[in-house]
């Protein structure tokens, strides 16, 4: 019941229209590359849907970022961490998966176990031969990694540039952490060689796009959550605190448990991106632990639009395809462009992609209001008509000039 | 433990509070008592402890020694802001504090009494009775007009009767209340003094204001802050004629 009243209404236009490009690509795509023949012009090859398939993933992971940066004001500089976790988690299931046809044919231990010269699998190891158990741990450890994190910095009010430093610490130790042989996860290789998933294999293209379909549906059901999230009272609250922490707090609300649950569902969704990830990249190692994959995915949102629902989503993707396209034409380049759009963004696109779409739609409406003769009169005698159309919808994004305030 | 027998008509009493800060001490040995239903005026120089005096209040800040006590009941200085919010004090800050990228309709709807558990708002729907009292507190500060406006786009003085109008939300028993009229027009001011004495006969009300012009329109007992204790208290007439405040307060 407390579901269905959730999920009720929320979904403004550009939601919606964005839910229906998901499910549609969910639907094409897949037909695309497994029924149209290699030669029609309308094929779509494995080796792009997998690409596709990365991308939106890390655009769920720019949503989730989104979700405690754009609304609530915390600036992760760690959310690689939960994303690396899910993956792990993944990579987990897919390494039991393999069974007896490693390498070393061990019959249970992954190769590197044996390699190692190690006689039993470590207790932590148990429980993920089961796709439902792994499944869960998916979203409970990077969920309990963020709660406690979240449980300590928030509760003794650690805010501002301090938390972002101290998350990107978390992701640092975790990344040193997770290098160690004796840690029990491949240590710098990490976890490969996957065979297959729920018995279909990793390989085939059907089981490919299966995942390209499910990754889309995923971040629709993402999406869904999201705008649900923020435009319930919850979210409102989430908009207040990142806007006037202080007057949240004598107001009788508790920021610090605010924030909490914001930091817990957004470390959750990372999770499922990373999980989502690892079958369709082949590979989950430390790597992705690197400050500096943190840092991209705060790149990725502002260049989108953070404190919207939209722009994470298309950051992500069009920063990413910039990536791609950059690293195989001119490879050497490829940072500085990236550094160069991030000034770029922050000088001239505080609200990113998406803001320039909404301050050119906010234009055209004014001109076209201004050319019809039906103008109400009190829109054009109190105000300048641009500037009342300029208005955002409320909750959507923080406003131009209204930068939300360090923290006190 | 409670001091038993003056509190029974006092909202607030303070006893020797102290509070230093590196060395300095910002409250010394204060002590003020704020009977049910009055309103008192605060004034005094920069630096006299006007806003530390109401960080201790709200909880901000500690004292280092001395007793605070809200309603007979509570002592204050057990309780952190969020608690003695919900106790029954409102704050206003001397710099308005509104959300900006929200409605006036959506400040108030924020700060109206309530449950205040941050899990369950996910699924809050609005009660039957908050649009009437959204309403009514909303002619009260006469921003009817303005409830679909986003607080940004508010001029200062109804930004600061916004804030009032959240601190009414949590229906307080004590408002306490931090230069409400800095950088008004005579107009505004005059308006929030009306509004402030409307307050007050519903509330114990605590207002910090350097307008002495103000401060004699509210037509209440003064107390004069100077180096963190009270250096003078009575009428506006007994205080701005005592020699100690025109020494340090008014001048001559």
């Amino acid at each position: 019941m407390m579901t269905k009243r959730f999920f009720e209404g929320g979904l403004d236009r550009r939601i919606q229209l964005l839910l229906v490009v998901l499910v549609a690509a969910a639907v094409v795509v897949p037909v695309l590359n497994l029924a149209v023949p290699p030669t029609s012009s309308f094929h779509i090859p494995t080796h792009a849907v997998a690409l596709m398939g990365k991308y939106l993933c890390y655009a769920m992971l720019a949503l989730s970022l989104d979700l405690v940066w754009g609304y609530c004001g915390i600036l992760s500089l760690g959310h690689g961490a939960f994303f690396a976790l899910g993956g792990y988690a993944m990579g987990m299931y897919l390494m039991r998966q393999i069974g007896p046809r490693g390498v070393y044919g061990h019959p249970v231990l992954p190769d590197f176990m044996v390699f190692l010269n190690w006689k039993e699998l470590p207790w932590y190891w148990y429980g993920f031969d089961q796709f439902w158990f792994a499944a869960l741990m998916v979203m409970v450890a990077p969920g309990l990694l963020a709660f406690a994190f979240g449980w300590l910095a928030f509760r003794s009010r650690v805010t501002g540039v301090y938390l972002s430093i101290i998350t990107q610490a978390m992701t640092y130790a975790l990344l040193l952490a997770f290098f160690r042989n004796d840690m029990g996860f491949g240590g710098n290789n990490g976890l490969t060689d996957f065979k297959d998933i729920l018995g279909f294999s990793l390989q085939a293209p059907a089981t490919r796009a299966a995942l390209f379909s499910a990754t889309a549906l995923v971040l629709a059901l993402a999406v869904i959550v999201t705008a649900r999230l923020v435009s319930s009272k919850y979210g409102k609250l989430m908009v207040a605190v990142r806007d006037a922490e202080s007057r949240t707090r004598f107001l009788g609300w508790r920021p610090e448990n605010i924030k909490l649950i914001a930091f817990t569902i957004s470390a959750v969704m990372a999770g499922i991106a990373g999980a989502l990830y690892v079958p369709q990249v082949g590979i989950i190692n430390p790597s992705e632990f690197a400050p500096a994959n943190s840092i991209e995915i705060v790149i990725w949102t502002a260049v989108g639009g953070r404190g919207t629902i939209m722009g994470p989503v298309i950051g992500a993707i069009a920063v990413n395809w910039a990536k791609s396209w950059f690293t195989a034409a001119l490879p050497e380049v490829w940072l500085f462009a990236l550094g160069a759009l991030f000034v770029a963004v922050t000088l001239f696109l505080p609200k990113g992609l998406v803001g320039v779409w909404e301050q050119w739609s906010a234009a055209r409406k004014a001109r076209t209001k201004r050319a019809s003769p039906t103008v109400p009169p009190e829109k054009t005698t109190a105000t300048e008509p641009a500037a009342s159309a300029a208005r955002p919808a409320p909750v959507a994004a923080p406003l131009m000039g209204v930068e939300p305030k360090p923290a006190e | 433990m409670a001091p038993a027998e003056p509190l029974t008509n006092t909202i607030l009493y303070l006893d020797g509070v102290s509070v230093s800060f590196d060395g300095f001490r910002a409250i010394n040995n204060l002590s003020l008592t704020l009977d049910k239903g009055e309103m008192r005026a605060i004034i005094g120089p920069n630096g006299a402890g006007k806003t530390t005096m109401m960080d201790l209040i709200t909880g901000k800040t500690r004292p280092d020694k001395g007793d605070i006590y809200f309603d007979g009941a509570h002592d204050l200085t057990r309780y952190d802001e969020a608690e003695i919010a919900n106790l029954g004090i409102g704050r206003k800050f001397q710099k308005p504090t509104v959300f900006e990228c929200h409605t006036v309709e959506d400040n108030i709807a924020l700060s109206l009494k309530g449950p205040r558990g941050a899990f369950r708002t996910i699924f809050d729907r609005r009660s039957a009775s908050e649009p009437s009292r959204i309403d009514e507190i909303l002619a009260i500060i006469r921003l009817t007009d303005r409830r679909d406006e986003l607080a940004a786009n508010l001029s200062h003085g109804q930004k600061q009767w916004l804030e009032i109008g959240m601190l009414l939300a949590q229906e307080p028993k004590l408002l306490l209340i931090d230069e409400p009229v800095a950088g008004m027009t005579d107009a505004e001011t005059e308006e929030t003094a009306r509004l402030l004495r409307d307050i007050a006969t519903r509330h114990s009300v605590i207002v910090v204001e350097h307008d002495m012009h103000f401060v004699r329109e509210l037509g209440v007992k003064v107390t004069c802050l100077h180096e963190g204790s009270v250096l003078a208290e009575g009428s506006i007439d007994h205080v701005s004629q005592d020699p100690r405040v025109i020494e340090v307060y008014l001048g001559r």
